[in-house]
């Protein structure tokens, strides 16, 4: 099929539209948030006299401006989208500039004086835990019998985790315009994966009917589901100022106030226990996960929910039993990001592992293979494993790659104890396809033939860089027989596919895809029909293929457009609306099992870091990946998911660190404290794919968004072999991200191991 | 503030407050949206376009720059090249296409930065012939989010294949004109190929650029290339009085005698780069140039800013220390003062310096023979991040190569000033080289460093960092004198398996 990124030649020649690229309206106003200074506290009195004194400032809105109810909680009923009395992080919205310029703005906001009467605030997850400040009860996954799978272990070993957040680092910050419309109704451009999701909090802050609030979403630069939940606030920020000034209303976050208001990527602090026979078989793996989920719910108990499901990763265990618990503190909401708790929960055993390797003597990349899941084997949660592809994953990998090889290279680089040493890891994965929530595995497509033949296709899908348009339209072309030039995906909008699902979960292709292909058959159904009555041929005899009409398989002189405009003379429905609901899917949240996912996606990936052991700075050989495909739509795309996604799994694992002080203050708050991957640092990626048919999803094709970003655990382990190829003494807790300072300090620790 | 400038070639006419980043005047006042806001602290490369400037010589020289850190009133008389500017109708440039075809832009947000600064690379590269580590460091400043870097650089090896021999555009690189030749393959606009005739004609009878009535009055601050200004102070430049360093061409030089080379303040970090009796002195220069900010900024960034900025881990600050600079200070009268740059230093951010006074020139002895110079720099990432820790080194050795003859050893990241270190230098002159005397100019620089905790290290892993560079720079430099094996056995924990032990 296609090559090419949908929206290449506009994004290439700068002619791609974000929302504030869309010339304003007329009398467009500009909003910012005023935040709170504290983390933790009752606000006292907000001053505002300065602010509105400056030529220009129309409005300084507050929680008692809200028309409707001053809560955007999506999963609960948590969160005020203006603070009216407390506060419970620093950065927590509490008022709302509305100004001439976005600058001036930003210049009043500075102005406005929040007094908050602080109290201690709360940081650390255990201490959270142990206060009783949970944001659900907790959870526990289980099967087997635990404590008979510890007794017949040969070894047992307990040991902690802390694992850190992750900032998305979309490019585009968060953005909204909203524009008032007749009848009191409300039309909001928002940079959000969630449509629905934001039209009806709007709807509820501004006591309105859902469908008096259009949400429409042409793009977005980046989303990795840092706009999953938390683009709606911004939206109902700018729909509220719209509202009540009767004015358009454009919110555009800085860097610096995007860094300081959202959350990121849950950090994590954990204990695992884990048995094992002395061949390296594990028997019992127990777990316990403090989820640091930050001030309000957002959407931690579906990201704790899939780091229960992804606890034992790629590893068939007996006895198993994990239990989470979402830990509320005083930092920003923490929410979706690309994996949505999987990663972490993954970290966890992977840590268990290497304290195994280290116990018994045996690479850790062997004990990974023995442990792997088999075809027929049950999860924890209760799900049988059906075209389970780990084994064949890993062993491709060995021998693409050369496993062995690689490991006697490190060996021969080390013994030679020249400026660096290496060392290597290897990362499996399994995850699971689907919403965990069942309910969201549900898409509407909407398809329009035009007379010319041209073809319009709104979906739920939203275009954030991930190629859902590139690949719906490469559905769609393929499906109707025609080229994919034909094929527009018009903007995602609420009033075309209601009750959309958010693009997440690495599904918006699967489900939107299959809608899609329900709308084309519809269509093209018609079509077929109309052509086989004016050949007088049966509809068998008739097809589609490269824009021809065919019989029995030989081109006639129908040509899609001849029949496209014969069809319209002739009063034929050239539009349709598909719908898709995954079969099969059930979860029981009681017994904690069923059929969460519509399959897994499967692979394995090999590490080799290079530590300088004098500087503690280190760099990568190319990653070496067997992945799990299904039948690729669109290639480009998908190597471009599976380079992009590892290059946030290594950026998460190593240079990204979130650093907190301990009131809560975000000190990594700029580009310039907060790394991300460069060109520079990003290794080469080199790919094997393992193509071949996922049945019921479109093509044959897999999933592709989220999985690769954990390959990037194996990162870390690889630079921990390599500082203990140095300093074979280095206790090194297992604290995520290995910075250079973590390699440095393990390289040259002696007695007091670093604590921080 | 009225100025006449080039957009895209155009002639332009325009009017706001001398302090307003060229980004925003893009952005907002001429809707030329291509150019993108990513961090507004030249941390992200979505800004990027290109600056015309013509040169004292007659020629005009184009540089990649961050429009987030370019005021407003430093385009008088200068020519911008934005996206826009890059478009061929109905065609794709070769940067373009090559994205296309390797699915280089996913969401689209970074790509017209990353295809700026590719064609920058492309136009007016000074490499011979193109190559892919030439691209890389064009997109130093450049980050993305989404690709992982991977497509984009077999992107740049599409268009670097497409120069070499057999490629489309065989030939065409090493041609006097290259970009007359690019535009003659229709592969770049025809406006590109005027651009310095159109420049010319913009400067003929060009006044300098008066700022509005209302704007004179306070004490103006003086921005050089601006890449500090901005980042701490860019809410507040639009509205307060600004005077505009880089629009006195003749503070740009740098001039070696027998004894000493100088340089004016407002010669910019990649100006000394690239300047062939520097490279020919300090042979690494380039390699150190690549660990500090990005092309963009180094193309903005000014040796005195760096000085005047007073971070204790400015790194050409590092450097300049070691090398031994003095710099003279000008005030409005013309009275001048030189001191060694050690002596600027009084404490965390207070100089020696009133505020009236600019860095007229810095200067330091030239790097003879037996001179070593070494520089090292320690940041989470490798490229484009600040310092943790740095170190620069310059050791004269008698000719024997034995017997240390001069020292200064600078560190920064451990003071509240960029450090000096007098003691540790002191020890090694007149010593024999060798890892006793290692042992105890590490000893001594130890004394010496007083790190705090902040955002890019704590205080326990600055020492030890400070340590780890200075051995590094010194083994480097003198493997024979220092060997590895024998300076880590100093250092290492016990138990390391490091040479000559089991
Ligand atoms: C993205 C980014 C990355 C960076 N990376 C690095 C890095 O890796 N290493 C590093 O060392 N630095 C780095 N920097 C900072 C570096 O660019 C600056 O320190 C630069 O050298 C300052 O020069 P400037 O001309 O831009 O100064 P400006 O910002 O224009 O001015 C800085 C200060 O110096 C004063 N000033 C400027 N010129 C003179 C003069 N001639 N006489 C008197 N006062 C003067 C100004 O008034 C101001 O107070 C980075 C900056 C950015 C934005
Ligand atoms: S906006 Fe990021 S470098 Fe200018
Ligand atoms: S394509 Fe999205 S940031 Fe580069």
């Amino acid at each position: 099929m296609s090559r090419r990124h949908y929206d290449a030649v506009d994004h290439v020649r700068g002619t791609s539209q974000y929302i504030d690229d869309v010339p304003p309206p007329v009398g467009t106003l500009y909003a910012t948030v005023v935040g709170s200074p504290q983390a933790k506290g009752s606000i006292r009195a907000i001053e505002t006299a300065e602010a509105r004194a400056l030529p220009g400032v129309h409005a300084i809105l507050r929680a008692r401006d809200i028309p409707g109810q001053n809560q955007i909680g999506a999963l609960l009923p948590d969160e005020e989208l203006l603070a009216s009395t407390e506060v419970a992080y620093i950065g927590h919205p509490v008022a709302v500039v509305v100004a001439e310029s976005q600058e001036l703005a930003r210049r009043a906001a500075a102005l406005v004086q929040v007094q908050v009467d602080p109290e201690p605030p709360i940081v650390d997850p255990r201490e959270a835990f142990e206060r009783g400040e949970l944001i659900a009860p907790a959870r526990t996954f289980a099967c087997g019998d635990i404590d008979q799978g510890f007794s017949k272990a040969d070894v047992v070993l307990r040991g902690t985790c802390e694992i850190a957040g992750q900032e998305h680092l979309y490019l585009e910050t968060q953005r909204a315009r909203a524009v008032p419309q007749e009848g009191g109704a409300i039309r909001v451009a928002s940079s959000t994966q969630s449509p629905y999701a934001v039209q009806k909090a709007v709807a509820r802050v501004l006591g309105l009917p859902n469908h008096r609030v259009e949400v429409d979403v042409r793009r977005l630069g980046g989303g990795f589901g840092g706009k999953e939940d938390q683009a709606t606030a911004w939206a109902c920020v700018a729909a509220l100022a719209a509202h009540q000034l009767d004015r358009p209303v454009q919110i555009v976050l800085h860097r610096l106030e995007d860094l300081q208001m959202t959350g990121k990527r849950h950090p994590y602090s954990a204990d695992y226990e884990i048995g094992l026979s002395s061949d390296g078989t594990i028997l019992a793996y127990r777990a316990v996960l403090y989820q640091n989920s930050g001030a309000r719910a957002d959407l931690s108990t579906a990201v704790l929910e899939r780091s229960l499901f992804h606890a034992t990763n790629a590893y068939r265990v007996p006895n198993v039993q994990v239990t989470a618990a979402c830990c509320r503190t005083n930092l920003q909401p923490h929410t979706a990001f690309r994996g949505f708790g999987g990663p972490q929960g993954m970290f966890v055993i992977e840590a268990a592992l290497a304290h195994a390797s280290d116990h018994l003597g045996i690479p850790r990349h062997v004990i990974q293979r023995r442990n792997l899941i088999r075809e027929g084997d049950v999860t924890p949660y209760g799900q049988p494993m059906v075209r389970a592809r780990g084994e064949r994953c890993f062993d491709e990998l060995a021998e693409a790659f050369d496993l062995e090889g690689m490991v006697s290279s490190v060996k021969a680089h080390n013994d030679q104890r020249g400026p660096t040493r290496r060392g290597l890891a290897v990362m499996p994965i399994c995850f699971g396809i689907s919403f965990t929530k069942t309910f969201l595995n549900q898409a509407g497509a909407l398809l329009h033939v035009y007379g010319d033949g041209s073809v319009g296709l709104s979906t739920g899908g939203v275009e954030m860089g991930q190629g859902v348009n590139s690949k719906l339209r490469d559905i769609a072309s393929q499906a109707l027989g025609i080229r994919g030039e034909r094929v527009r995906l018009e903007s995602t909008n609420t009033t075309r596919v209601a009750n959309m699902s958010p693009s997440a979960a690495s599904a918006t292709t699967d489900l939107n895809g299959n809608a899609t292909l329900e709308a084309v058959r519809q269509v093209r159904g018609r079509l077929l029909a109309l052509a086989a009555e004016r050949l007088g041929a049966e509809v068998s005899r008739v097809d589609l293929i490269d824009e021809v009409v065919t019989l029995d398989g030989s081109p006639t002189d129908w040509s899609w457009t001849r029949l496209v405009s014969e069809a319209y003379f002739a009063r034929v429905d050239l539009s349709a609306h598909g719908f898709y609901a995954t079969p099969d899917l059930n979860f029981d949240t009681n017994t904690e099992t069923g059929n969460p996912f519509a399959y897994h996606v499967w692979g394995a990936s090999v590490f080799v870091a290079e530590v300088d052991v004098r500087r503690g700075t280190y760099t990568f050989e190319p990653i070496c990946v067997v992945h799990d495909l299904g039948r690729s739509i669109n290639p480009v795309v998908d190597i471009g998911q599976i380079e992009g996604g590892l290059a946030q799994g290594i950026g998460w694992m190593t240079l990204e660190e979130l650093a907190y002080d301990d009131q809560g203050r975000l000190l990594s708050r700029a580009l310039s404290t907060y790394k991300a991957p460069d060109g520079d640092f990003m290794p080469e990626v080199r790919a094997r794919l393992i193509e071949d048919d996922n049945p019921g999803m479109p093509y044959g094709s897999k999933a592709v968004g989220e999985p690769p970003l954990m390959y990037g655990i194996g990162a870390y382990f690889a630079l921990r072999e390599a500082v203990r190829a140095f300093n074979p003494t280095a206790r090194l807790p297992f604290h995520a991200p290995m910075t250079p300072e973590r390699v440095l300090m393990g390289l040259y620790e002696t007695e007091d191991p670093e604590d921080r | 503030m009225k100025i006449n400038l080039l957009v895209n070639g155009a002639l332009t006419l325009a009017d706001a407050a001398p302090g307003l980043l060229a980004l925003d005047w893009l952005r907002e006042h001429r809707r030329l949206c291509g150019t993108k806001e990513g961090c507004k602290e030249g941390d992200c490369g979505a800004c990027a376009i290109m600056l015309a400037t013509s040169e004292p010589d007659g020629g005009v020289r184009v540089r990649p720059v961050t429009s987030c850190l370019v005021p407003f009133g430093e385009l008088h008389g200068r020519g911008l090249i934005t996206i826009e500017g890059l478009n061929v109708p109905g065609e794709l440039n070769p940067a373009q296409r090559a994205m296309v075809e390797e699915g280089g832009a996913q969401c689209g947000f970074c790509t017209p930065g990353f295809i700026v600064s590719l064609c920058w690379y492309i136009l007016y590269s000074t490499d011979p012939e193109p190559s892919l580590a030439g691209f890389r460091d064009a997109i130093s400043g450049n980050l993305c989010r989404c690709t992982g870097y991977g497509s984009i650089f077999r992107a740049a090896e599409r268009v670097v294949a497409r120069f070499a021999a057999g490629g489309d555009l065989e030939g065409v690189w090493q041609a006097p004109d290259r970009v007359a030749a690019l535009v003659e393959r229709g592969a770049f606009p025809a406006w590109l190929a005027e651009l310095p005739q159109r420049l010319t004609e913009l400067r003929v009878g060009l006044e300098p650029a008066k700022p509005r009535s209302s704007e004179a009055g306070a004490p103006p601050i003086a921005i050089a290339g601006g890449t500090d200004l901005y980042v701490q102070r860019g809410e507040e430049l639009p509205h307060v009085s600004v005077q505009m360093l880089n629009h006195r061409p003749s503070w740009s030089y740098i001039e070696v005698d027998e004894e000493r080379v100088r340089i004016g303040g407002v010669t910019t970090f990649q100006d000394f780069a690239e300047h062939p009796e520097i490279q020919r002195m300090l042979p690494s220069i380039l390699d150190t140039m690549e660990l500090i900010a990005s092309l963009p900024i180094r193309h903005r960034a000014t040796l005195a800013g760096n000085l005047i900025n007073a971070s204790p881990i400015g790194d050409m600050t590092a450097y300049l220390l070691a090398l031994g600079a003095q710099i003279t200070l000008v005030d409005p009268q013309g009275q001048r003062r030189e001191m060694p740059l050690e002596d600027l230093y009084l404490g965390y951010k207070t100089l020696d310096k009133r505020a009236e006074e600019l860095v007229g020139q810095i200067a330091f002895p030239v790097v003879g023979a037996d001179d070593h110079v070494a520089f090292e720099k320690v940041s989470k990432r490798r490229c484009l991040d600040i310092a943790t820790v740095n170190a620069a080194v310059r050791v004269r050795l008698s000719s024997d190569g034995h017997t240390v003859q001069a020292a200064r050893l600078a560190v920064g990241g451990v003071a509240p000033i960029p450090l000096l270190l007098r003691e540790a230098s002191a020890v090694m002159v007149g010593r024999r080289l060798d890892p006793n005397l290692l042992h105890q100019v590490l000893q001594a620089a130890d004394g010496e460093v007083a790190p705090i905790s902040d955002v890019r290290g704590s205080a326990a892993y600055k020492r030890l960092l400070a340590r780890q560079l200075l051995l590094s720079a010194l083994t480097d430099l003198f493997p024979r004198q220092l060997p590895l094996d024998e300076a880590l056995g100093l250092v290492a924990p016990a138990g390391a398996a490091i040479g000559g032990r089991p």
